[in-house]
């Protein structure tokens, strides 16, 4: 008989450390803080968290810019914008006495910007022309990434300049890895000061030193594999290119520096997901390796933990006592009582995993909505949750 | 008892299945339980990842997979006496699949080793357009053609039943496997480009099929449907949907019905519980119900997308939640429900 069900299963009874509550709002209102980066694996909501944390710094007085990468149509519209683009919009319907401004990053067209910036129109024809520049631009996965670090530099100065902004929140691009957006500016460095890139700019008889067998010996593989157009495409690309080198260069370690420093703040965005948190757990080793300065993680989607002392085991075994057909409400009653409990006993095993291997990460939990966000107001609400105001 | 072990598969001619999803509706473990359902129906399967994460070797809990073919599970035989088929994985990187593709058809031993020395390989890998995605792709295609040479393979020679591809997410698949047109401008001859249609007569036969995985919710839902459409645009098969993560059906439409309205007596539901004992405070009761009107409102929403995605007019598959997550048993569980419903 289960006259005197056993405790409840839950988040207390998972053990471990309760993590420190991550203070939403002592960020955001923080004249300090002037970036809010989030990371996260796909499909954790990263986004939606982007938008609310703009919209509620923005309703508590901040004068805010949101960056979002691939926002769905249902989010960018909920932004009161029917096609978010690469400028700047202002957000209608925003309270109180700051701003919002929202823009999704496309990234050829900052890529464009960037060429036509640097190089003179006759140049910048002929790199916007190349087909090794327009396949880069268009389709190569890691221009994303670089483009959405020029993107952040490019917001950050122009904020600083006109005043118009004193937040920037960033969304980060739906990377393979989370370590991807990290690494961008590293690896554009990398690859500009790479050998081959420096060997491909060797005109054609060069110094007979750097014409090594080894050399003739590349170039020969590499035109049989790719055929000779490719390469030649290639060589005039980087030719062309050379000039730009240099800023881009500069550019990509200006915006790693501005990642480390004090106004930046990242945010680990999870789901109570194995993989989710796996990702995040690497994150945040990799932040706190880097000198990124972390401000907490935030588990999305989480189940709400049911009231009722009631263990699982119990209701399921008074379930199978009941009447499978006079009964069966009651039954499926506990039965679903069950299933939650044991949800919410996974997840927060999972979240206990995380906060023992990481107990100094701050922790935002917001609960699993019914349904996607649609509006202001539904992005106020995931804003109110984020920051335990509900 | 002469049973062939294709009859009741939905895709009896296919044999390189690819399995896209948006992120977090797990996409990985319903390739890897559709790895598990063609092994029961006797096949020897493939399964492929390329995402260089090791979901499969956290799945099936084993060590890290190297570039090489291993044998990871059996499939559950359909009866006693039949032959249940062998699930082998391997984790594809692209660094390799070029180092090996070079040692292959152009015999660079040396010139291989000059590439990398001259940091080719992590250009072509990591920065050159479309390259990577022609490696992975190709290096499917060479596990997938018949009598293949050895390669990496620990069994060479051997050819496989199936392939499954954990392939990447639905925002991508389309660029991912349409080579041609990521080399489009950049190869136009030479033996690249000869690869990539090679490839993309296989991608585009009908012994492909691209399922996609989405749960119950807006986003994906919609994802699923702007993926159909491209991967159609495309010209590569449209294989199923898999709806993943279905909530538990304990409930009966009426029973929702009545909780929604309200109309279920919270006495009447107290007394059948005291009738097994369990001690029913007001309290309890009410938390049953709160926790049933939450799920009632999201079973409405689930109906609501679950119309939506039979319209996309495509076999669907459904397979439930699992509430103490997906271990290696839940992934058996999972294939026997995939096999069950045609999807293998």
């Amino acid at each position: 008989m289960t006259k005197n069900p056993p405790p409840r299963v839950g988040p207390l009874a998972a053990g471990g450390p309760a993590p420190r509550p991550l203070d939403v709002d002592g960020l955001l209102d923080d004249p300090a803080t002037e970036i809010i980066v989030c990371c996260g694996s796909g499909g954790v909501g990263k986004t939606t968290t982007s938008a609310s944390l703009a919209l509620r710094a923005a309703e508590r007085g901040r004068k805010v810019v949101v960056l979002t990468i691939d926002p769905a149509r249902r989010l960018a519209q909920s932004m009161g914008i029917e096609s978010l683009d690469n400028t700047p919009r202002p957000v209608p319907g925003v309270q109180g006495n700051g701003s919002l401004d929202a823009m999704m990053l496309d990234m050829k067209s900052t890529f464009d910007e960037v060429v036509l910036s640097q190089a003179n129109p006759e140049k910048a024809q002929q790199i916007l022309e190349n087909p090794f520049y327009i396949a880069l631009s268009t389709s190569f996965a890691g221009t994303q990434e670089y483009m959405a670090m020029e993107k952040l530099g490019q917001l950050h100065a122009s904020a600083r300049e006109s005043g118009q902004w004193d937040l920037i929140v960033v969304d980060t691009p739906p990377s393979r890895s989370a370590l991807d957006f990290l690494d961008a500016p590293e690896r554009l460095s990398s690859f500009l000061d790479g050998r081959f890139i420096r060997l491909l700019l060797t005109p054609a008889r060069g110094p007979a030193r750097l014409m090594s067998a080894g050399f003739g010996m590349m170039t020969n593989a590499l035109t049989k594999i790719l055929g000779a157009g490719v390469l030649q495409d290639m060589q005039t690309f980087v030719a062309a290119f050379d000039t730009l080198f240099g800023g881009f260069r500069a550019r990509a370690s200006a915006t790693y520096q501005l990642l480390q420093a004090d106004g930046t703040a990242f945010l680990v965005i999870a789901a109570p997901e194995p993989d989710a948190l796996r990702e995040a757990a690497y994150f945040v080793d990799r932040l706190s390796d880097e000198q990124m300065p972390l401000a907490g993680l935030v588990v999305n989607r989480a189940s709400a933990s049911p009231e009722g002392r009631l263990s699982a085991e119990a209701a399921l075994a008074a379930a199978e006592r009941l009447d499978p057909t006079e009964d069966s409400l009651t039954a499926g009653l506990l039965r679903l009582h069950a299933d939650r409990l044991r949800i919410v006993a996974r997840e927060s095993r999972l979240r206990a995993g995380f906060a023992t291997a990481h107990p100094t990460v701050a922790t935002a939990v917001v609960p699993a909505l019914a349904s996607d966000v649609h509006d202001l107001s539904g992005l106020r609400t995931v804003g109110a949750l984020l920051a335990r105001a509900e | 008892m002469s049973r062939s072990p294709q009859a009741g598969s939905d895709w009896p001619g296919v044999d390189l299945h690819v399995v896209t999803g948006k992120g977090g509706t797990g996409k990985s473990t319903v390739a890897a339980a559709l790895a598990l359902a063609l092994a029961s129906r006797g096949r020897n399967v493939l399964l492929c990842e390329v995402e260089g994460r090791q979901g499969i070797a956290q799945m099936f809990d084993v060590p890290p997979l190297p570039y090489e073919e291993r044998r990871i599970a059996t499939g559950l035989p359909a009866a006693q006496g039949e032959r249940a088929g062998t699930v082998f994985a391997l984790h594809i990187d692209a660094e390799s699949a070029l180092l090996e593709y070079l040692a292959m058809y152009y015999k660079l031993g040396r010139a291989g080793r000059a590439l990398d020395r001259f940091g080719v390989i992590d250009f072509a890998t990591t920065i050159a357009p479309g390259v990577r995605d022609v490696l992975l792709t190709g290096k499917v295609y060479e596990a997938a053609k018949p009598g293949r040479k050895g390669g990496t393979s620990s069994k060479a020679g051997a050819a496989y039943d199936a392939i499954v591809l954990d392939a990447p997410p639905t925002g991508r698949i389309s660029q991912f496997l349409n080579v041609n047109s990521e080399l489009a401008g950049l190869a136009k001859v030479g033996p690249i480009k000869a690869q990539a249609d090679t490839v993309m007569t296989l991608f585009r036969s009908k012994r492909t099929a691209v399922h996609l995985v989405t749960v119950l919710e807006e986003m994906p839902v919609q994802e699923t449907a702007d993926g159909i459409g491209e991967l159609r645009q495309a010209g590569l098969p449209v294989g199923g949907v898999v709806v993943n993560l279905v909530r538990p059906r304990d409930l009966d439409d009426s029973q929702l019905d009545a909780i929604r309205t309200g109309s279920v007596d919270p006495t009447t539901i107290g007394a059948t519980l005291a009738k097994v004992g369990v001690e029913a405070e007001p309290e309890l009761v009410d938390a049953l119900l709160a926790e049933a009107a939450d799920h009632a409102e999201r079973r409405a929403l689930e109906d609501g997308q679950r119309t939506l995605v039979a319209e996309l007019g495509v076999p669907t598959y459904e397979l439930p939640r699992i509430a103490s997550g997906v271990d290696l048993a839940g992934l058996y569980e999972l294939a026997a429900t995939l096999k069950e419903q045609g999807l293998a």
